[in-house]
């Protein structure tokens, strides 16, 4: 360790410390490390903050727009950038549209019930394959392996689920999508990895699979466990396509994000018409901020599970089943 | 000891099969409600695919539906919208690939060297988050921006530079729908190769400084040696998906820019296939697609291979 502290550096030595570097504070540049350039730190800060301002920027205009009075947003030609007027009117008016509370219960109601029957089916999954030597995995783990490469397309799976009498059913928005076969390798990694020993022992106690699962693996993976379901939620949280496929007229059955894209289309006539129910249930174009609400209400439920999430995600989650 | 023997310890070889089943039957059990969905929406639906060699009747079913052969195939070979799909397909593939797949590398690269980790972690929540979002919420806000009435026109409009509406301008959708995807994914994407620079080794980057080597000869003889594996594989990823370019994406611009610039061989088997009832000839285009990408997948991991990586899958 004595090549760590005899390194020169070009103005001053009095950071060098005596400690290999990265014990000293998480943060600490390694003593071997040359001091960075003002050039290149603000570069880097430049690209950073460009960066940032492409992801924020717009979700600050939109959110601010949907705040503001009519006179704000007339005043502002369009979107608002500073506030300037502000007021919950677009969301008392949004909240009144039965449209909208409609498409927000069923929006919610997909989303969880959903993500506890893929929850349930992939958890299960997973630590039934995830038992070294156990019968059939390797048949059944080839099974699942080949839909991620090999699959029918679109039409024959509409036209096996509404071979079955999917139209219009809300197992049709569920059941088909509900299964995802990478989730599963992710979790079955994670399963795999729990602590053989205290398996071992709970089996030595006479525990069975379900309670092995259900009191040993469950609760030591919580976190890729949690990461996981934040998936299958948003995924089921942001489709629209399979309500397209499957009840495209029935306005009652509409999620948020079908609702977002009439909004969307009313506003600005741009996917003019994706079907033909659309555009016959309000004519006249929505206000701006009235708009703006919608996108933000589309936003919220995300914003708010995401910073519990958003720590889990460094934890590798990704990368261990990236190779399946 | 002989009572307690560890049940899977003990395992006999496969010759013992009736054992090991009874064994794992709860295991068994709770593979089941997976393998089913699989079967019934997966599997099923692949042997569905036989409706591209027939005249579908949803009245009749698939079983009484009339055989024609390739007749799907040689007139979706003779359709222009399905080459023009496919030129688009390719182009777009092109694009991205060019465009968007340095960018998750080149970022992950820089925020690696941000030594504050609380800096680190708050950038990592920021240019994550768009991949949450639904293709609705992202092309809604792309059309704020910069669509007729949004804030770039705005802008224009207020600095008398006239108006251009890139939402529905066909000649630069290539670029527009790129950028949506770096807007989305480019963020997302980053955390494989944060993942893979996390497992280098850094006493390796101590020894080169030592020795003299500097920034940017520690980056180019240890850093890009050890992210090559990954970025392999997110390439042979990336080629064996180059007829996938995104669905919803263009399913929900479609008519803002047209037909013409917005069809991609996903899009064209809803469009040709479902909405208008032919559901034999959409099946078709699906079923060149698939067979092609198992061709690309297939030629990608033997390039991998070639240049000694690992790819999808090993040798």
């Amino acid at each position: 360790m004595t090549d760590v502290l005899t390194i020169q550096r070009k103005n001053g030595t009095t950071r060098v410390p005596k400690a290999p570097a990265r014990s000293r504070k998480r943060s600490a540049r390694p003593a071997w490390e040359e001091p960075p350039t003002t050039v290149g730190q603000a570069a880097k800060g430049l690209t950073f903050a460009g960066v940032l301002a492409v992801v924020v920027v717009p979700l600050w205009i939109v959110v601010v727009t949907s705040l503001s009075t009519q006179g704000a947003i007339n005043r502002a030609g369009g979107l608002v950038i500073w506030p300037d007027g502000l007021t919950f009117e677009a969301y008392s008016q949004m909240l009144a549209d039965t449209t909208v509370r409609s498409a927000l219960l069923v929006s919610f109601g997909i989303t969880a019930v959903g993500t506890v029957v893929s929850m349930a089916v992939s958890v299960l999954c997973a630590y039934g394959l995830s038992r070294a030597r156990s019968f059939g995995h390797r048949f059944l783990l080839t099974l699942l392996v080949v839909t991620m490469f090999v699959s029918g397309g679109l039409i024959p799976t509409f036209l096996v689920v509404t071979g079955l009498g999917g139209y219009g059913q809300w197992w049709a928005l569920i059941l088909p999508s509900a299964v995802s076969v990478f989730n599963i390798l992710v979790l079955r990694s994670f399963y795999s990895g729990t602590s053989a020993d205290l398996i071992e022992a709970a089996r030595l106690d006479g525990a069975g699979d379900w309670r092995i699962l259900w009191s040993i693996v469950l609760p030591t993976s919580r976190a890729v466990t949690a990461v996981i379901a934040l998936f299958y939620g948003v995924g089921y949280w942001n489709s629209f396509f399979n309500v397209m496929l499957y009840m495209p007229t029935d306005s009652e059955k509409w999620p948020l994000q079908y609702v977002l894209l009439t909004y969307v289309s009313r506003g600005n006539g741009m996917p003019g018409s994706l079907n033909a129910g659309f555009g016959t249930i309000q004519a006249q174009t929505a206000p701006l901020a009235l708009q703006m609400a919608v996108v933000v209400l589309t936003l919220v439920p995300l914003l708010l599970v995401y910073p519990f999430m958003q720590k889990h995600f460094r934890t590798g989650v990704l990368t261990g089943a990236i190779k399946g | 000891m002989s009572t307690a023997v560890p049940r899977r310890a003990a395992a006999p070889s496969r010759r013992n099969w009736r054992f090991r089943l009874r064994r794992d039957r709860s295991l068994l059990l709770m593979t089941l409600p997976a393998v089913v969905l699989l079967i019934v929406f997966n599997y099923v639906p692949l042997s569905g695919l036989v409706t591209a060699f027939q005249e579908y009747d949803p009245l009749v079913g698939v079983r009484y539906s009339e055989w024609v052969g390739l007749d799907q195939f040689s007139r979706l070979f003779t359709d222009p919208l399905f080459w023009g799909s496919l030129k688009n397909t390719l182009y777009l593939s092109f694009v991205q690939l060019i465009l968007f797949f340095p960018i998750p590398i080149a970022l992950a690269l820089l925020l690696n060297t941000v030594l504050s980790e609380r800096l680190r972690n708050f950038i990592q929540s920021v240019v994550y988050l768009p991949h949450f979002f639904s293709w609705v919420l992202a092309v809604t806000i792309f059309q704020q921006m910069l669509g007729g009435a949004g804030a770039l026109n705005q802008f224009l409009r207020g600095h008398d530079l006239g108006t251009w509406d890139v939402m529905t301008d066909p000649g630069t959708f290539a670029l527009l729908v790129t950028s949506q995807a770096i807007w989305k994914e480019a963020g997302w994407g980053i955390i494989v190769f944060l993942a893979a620079l996390a497992a280098i080794n850094t006493e390796q980057y101590e020894a080169a400084a030592v020795d003299g080597a500097g920034r940017f000869r520690r980056m180019w003889h240890i850093t890009l040696p050890g992210l090559r594996g990954v970025i392999m594989l997110m390439l042979v990823l990336r080629l064996g998906n180059a007829l996938t370019v995104g669905f919803e994406q263009f399913l929900i611009q479609r008519d803002a820019v047209g037909h013409d610039a917005a069809d991609v061989l996903d899009t064209f088997s809803f469009y040709y296939g479902i909405a208008t009832g032919n559901y034999s000839y959409g099946a078709a285009a699906g079923l060149f697609k698939s067979v092609i990408s198992l061709l690309l997948i297939w030629g990608a991991n033997r390039l991998a291979h070639a240049f000694g990586e690992d790819g999808l899958y090993r040798k």
